[in-house]
């Protein structure tokens, strides 16, 4: 009964709650075992589970006084990126250790306030900086899928890889994500699940750990395309204490799946068809084009001619941000403060806490972008590759006023890979993950990974489609149609 | 349009050893923009409170956090950009100037590099009665002030109070115009007195709302002309900034010495370099506190927090309609409409209070003995008590009366001083106190003839000397007044003494 209880997506949980069939103890009790035994996946980093246990008993209560909120006892993970008053927060990084904020995210927030229930906090790379989970300061959290006849351990995806692995595993009914150039959308295709980022603005930055402040969005990964529109209505919203945070009011978004596309424009881009990309990968990209044409849609070739400009625009303008966002942890404050010796300076103390209290791929990206905005080099780089991503987001901008509703692409150029295969990989080679989502970041532009089938080694692949600005309405719609054409039903078989 | 016309002070002139040399000088001033709250939190702005207690989360870079503009601050800055003839950028932007250090909690100080909200504007230096010098403002940027590194509380501890971080500060950049230390000084007062005008900044140095860094550089005769006809900086000499200065007393001092220095150095055959300097009043020099080769790379780019800063030109329409009358309006408004002197009006326009206290007493009184009463009497007798003029026990109107007195002729000059105390200290309507304590002067020709007789026929020596010399009849009318006690009307009396010594 317990493990059937978990097994539920986020609406089926919200059904039976109201119908009275479960309470949110008794789902909230499931995950909680759940998680309990599931430490090989090391997707919790955190657990609350007396703070969960007692919103889910405060949430029976408010169903019982006929006060239910739209998520009210529903049982989430938050990835460790969301600062939750007074549970740790770290961002997956040692330099924030032991760091409890004394405020809550607007994000979760909205979240509580709807009624959701608290598991704990998820892993992530850290500061979101990793594809793979591995710069994890908790070490990497482990996709629940293996491949056949295998039993090395694959990667969730990353950054928000405890976020992808719990939900595939049904250590929670969904999860909180952040998307900087991918880190939703890949995790959610490396794990079979579905990952939304939202137009950028529309969720409210405040209180999410920044790393690329013009990229980062939060949104949601659930097992349906259904589960992200009930908690994108949650997550979305204007947000005064965020600048970047639009005010527009958020519809609802569950109630705009009707499943029919007929008469949209799905645009194909050209230039997304990557050299050495699996043969599986192009298949898929056909598969799906052919079932959204089934569905009504009209399938046209596009041009999106900056896309190759992507990857390295991304990866000036984002590390720009991260080295400037990333200077407060300094060790004054908060968080993890070296050891000094006799004598050590204030220079010594920056030096030593920010050594040892950041990992290898946060360094890199610091000086990366400590380098592109220093003198000398600013043009050069950083304001060169803000020229280019107002072509990149005008590339799109042409699409869309030529009439195209949504486009179709890969989420990720391969499945999940092997924890440790990148290790002695060049680091481009990690950041060519990123290269079917970096785009709609840098453009601002909502995007959604939905699993579309399995690949020849049964491990998950999913296909990204990207929608107009503040139109998340109509890009789940799509993304509905798809995941009924697709039909994707498979789970991992449980290993942990 | 009113008529300032005004004449250009002589560049201050420094004779070295080989030959003269001129100053320039640009100055950036920090003035903390007056507001309840800081630029982008809701903390308190409240001097002198307990250290760390007016903090919000995003003051204290807490993770996570998000500035917020605070649209009063930003209406201060386009205040001031009005108030100093300056464009208005109706699009302006954040920008990130990264550096560490312990009370600049974020890693970076947000500012306005790129696109100020100011633009170009001027300030009229007055340098004497129909002197000025106009200093041209380059630009003004919103920024945030930085919180306080205190290092002599603990032997081995630094403590930090982030009270002051995120509080709102503009710095008002000046083209180089200033030609010597006087002018440096009387540029700071004057944009003092404006800012104060505009309620914009309370123009504190003491406390250090208003403090300046001063660049300083020296070139021959005629480099300066050269650099002003072309735009070329390379007519003037390496300059060097004197950081973090609020005195007026320091400035003019530092860039006294910082100029023969430099001028020292030039005509040893040597070169100046740029850098940062610092001023030691005790010892009276400028020290190095960075070279160009250790300054800092700031990383400036536009903060990805902040949406461009974008305002409407009504709104700027409407800030500009609530502007006060400021000191160059109004000091010849006094001028021409009361007839005051160049420096009588500069004296009363110097603080707005002064200048609101003034015209409230000439509303009932003589425009120029309100202005001599105010000036030397009411200012005198603040100043003795320590008093502002917003403190005065006085009233406008109770100073009218006193003036309004000896313009009927009640009270002579004398009693007036007399009377004038009195209301100070005691308050009460002077012409009551006049008349109660029978302080009336006498007109009563009769009266003062008697008294005049009596003294002429008390003194026959004095008689045939004044006889002799009309100018010791004022012997006579002293004597007179006092035996009248001061209430004789002056006039009458020397009228009366001149006809009996048949003068």
């Amino acid at each position: 009964m317990m493990s059937e209880l978990t097994k539920m997506g986020l609406a089926d949980a919200r059904d039976a709650l109201a119908k009275g069939e479960t309470t949110s103890v008794e789902l909230t009790g499931a995950f909680l075992e759940a998680i309990e035994a599931s430490g090989a996946l090391n997707a919790y980093v955190h657990k609350t589970p007396d703070l969960a246990m007692t919103r889910a008993k405060a949430a029976d209560e408010a169903r019982a006084r006929g006060e239910a909120g739209t998520l009210n006892g529903l049982p989430i993970g938050i990835k460790d990126l969301f600062c939750t008053q007074g549970v740790d927060s770290q961002a997956g990084s040692r330099i924030l250790e032991g760091f409890k904020p004394e405020y809550e995210s607007t994000v979760t927030s909205k979240l509580w306030d709807a009624g959701a229930v608290m598991l704990g906090k998820l892993n992530m790379d850290e500061f979101a900086m990793g594809s793979s989970n591995e710069t994890s300061v908790y070490g990497p959290a482990v996709n629940p899928w293996k491949a056949e006849g295998s039993d090395a351990a694959l990667t969730p995806g990353g950054s928000s890889g405890g976020s992808s692995a719990a939900v595939a595993a049904d250590l929670c009914l969904a999860a909180t994500g952040t998307d900087t150039g991918g880190s939703i959308r890949q995790p959610a295709a490396f794990t079979g699940i579905v990952g939304l980022k939202p137009t950028y603005g529309r969720c409210s930055r405040w209180g999410i750990v920044a790393f690329a402040s013009s990229l980062d969005q939060a949104g949601p990964m659930t097992k349906s395309v259904r589960d992200a529109a009930i908690m994108l209505t949650a997550m979305a919203g204007h947000d005064p204490k965020d600048s970047t945070s639009a005010d527009l009011a958020v519809p609802d978004f569950e109630a705009m799946l009707t499943g029919d596309i007929k008469g949209q424009t799905i645009g194909i881009p050209r230039e997304y068809h990557m050299d050495g990309m699996p043969e599986e990968i192009e298949v898929l990209w056909s598969r799906g084009k052919e079932m959204l044409q089934d569905a009504g849609a009209k399938i046209v070739d596009i041009s999106l001619p900056h896309t190759k400009y992507a990857l390295p625009t991304y990866y000036v303008i984002a590390p720009a941000e991260a080295s400037s966002n990333l200077a407060r942890y300094d060790g004054v404050r908060y968080g993890r403060r070296a050891k000094l010796g006799q004598g050590d300076s204030i220079t010594d103390m920056y030096d030593k806490t920010r050594a040892e209290g950041f990992g290898a791929e946060v360094q890199r990206r610091v000086m990366i972008g400590t380098y592109v905005l220093s003198a000398g080099f600013y043009d050069a780089y950083y304001n060169r590759a803000r020229r280019v991503r107002t072509l990149i987001k005008k590339d799109f901008e042409d699409a869309f006023a030529a009439g195209v509703d949504a486009i179709l692409t890969p989420a990720t150029p391969s499945s999940a890979f092997g924890i440790g295969e990148m290790a002695s990989a060049d680091p481009v080679q990690m950041y060519l993950n990123d290269v079917f989502t970096v785009t709609v970041n840098l453009a601002g532009l909502p995007g959604i990974a939905v699993p579309t089938g399995l690949d020849s080694r049964g491990l998950p692949m999913g296909l990204q489609l990207i929608g107009r600005p503040w139109e998340e309405g109509a890009l789940l719609n799509t993304a509905y149609a798809l995941e009924n054409a697709a039909g994707f039903v498979a789970k991992p078989s449980k290993w942990w | 349009m009113l008529d300032l016309t005004y004449e250009t002070p002589k560049p201050k002139i420094i004779a070295g050893a080989k030959h003269d040399w001129e100053l320039v000088i640009g100055m950036e001033v920090h003035a903390q923009v007056s507001s309840n709250a800081k630029l982008f939190s809701g903390a308190s702005t409240t001097f002198g409170a307990e250290p760390n207690s007016n903090v919000a989360f995003v003051d204290a870079a807490m993770p996570g956090m998000l500035p917020v503009i605070n649209e009063f601050c930003v209406a201060q800055a386009v205040k001031t950009g009005l108030g100093l003839k300056a464009a208005i950028n109706l699009r302006s932007a954040f920008d990130r100037k990264n550096y560490f250090y312990p009370d600049q909690p974020a890693g970076y100080q947000i500012s306005q590099l790129y696109h100020p909200i100011v633009g170009e504007g001027e300030v009229i230096v007055d340098m004497g009665p129909g002197i000025a010098r106009c200093v041209r403002i380059e630009r003004i940027h919103l920024e945030q002030d930085a919180g306080k590194s205190i290092h002599d509380m603990d032997p081995a501890l630094s403590f930090v109070d982030l009270n002051r971080s995120g509080v709102a500060l503009m710095e008002i950049v000046s083209r180089p115009d200033i030609r010597g230390p006087e002018e440096a000084a009387a540029y700071i007062l004057k944009l003092r007195q404006i800012l104060r005008y505009l309620g914009t900044c309370d123009g504190d140095m003491q406390n250090g709302n208003l403090r300046a860094d001063v660049n300083v550089s020296v070139c021959r005769p005629g480099d300066y002309e050269r650099y002003r006809e072309t735009g070329d900086f390379s007519h003037l000499g390496t300059r060097c900034e004197i950081k973090n200065m609020n005195s007026t007393r320091f400035i003019q001092q530092a860039i006294d010495v910082e100029a023969r220095r430099q001028i020292a150095i030039l005509e040893a055959g040597g070169q100046v370099d740029q850098e940062t300097r610092g001023f030691d009043p005790d010892k009276g020099e400028t020290r190095s506190q960075r070279s160009k080769e250790e300054a800092h790379d700031y990383r400036y780019f536009p903060d990805p927090d902040l949406l461009p800063l974008e305002i409407e030109q009504a709104w700027v329409d409407d800030i500009a309609s609530t502007m006060p009358e400021l000191p160059d309006a109004k000091k010849a408004r006094f001028m021409g409409d009361f007839g005051l002197s160049d420096y009588d009006a500069s004296v009363l326009t110097a603080e707005v209070e002064a200048a609101a206290y003034f015209e409230a007493v000439a509303a009932h009184a003589d425009g120029k003995l309100a202005a001599n009463w105010v000036i030397n009497e009411l200012f005198g007798r603040l100043k003795r008590d320590e008093k502002d003029i917003a403190d005065s026990p006085m009233s406008p109107e109770q100073l009218a009366g006193v003036i309004a007195l000896i313009s009927k002729g009640d009270i002579s000059g004398k009693i007036a001083k007399d009377l004038f105390e009195i209301v100070y200290v005691e308050g009460g309507d002077p012409a009551k106190i006049v008349e109660e304590r029978g302080m009336k002067q006498v007109t009563d020709t009769g009266a003062i003839e008697a008294a005049v007789d009596e003294v002429i026929a008390a003194n026959p020596a004095q008689v045939e000397k004044a006889k002799a010399n009309p100018k010791l009849a004022g012997w006579f009318v002293g004597q007179v007044m006092k035996t009248t006690g001061g209430k004789a009307n002056p006039k009458a009396v020397n009228e009366i003494v001149a006809a009996k010594l048949g003068l």
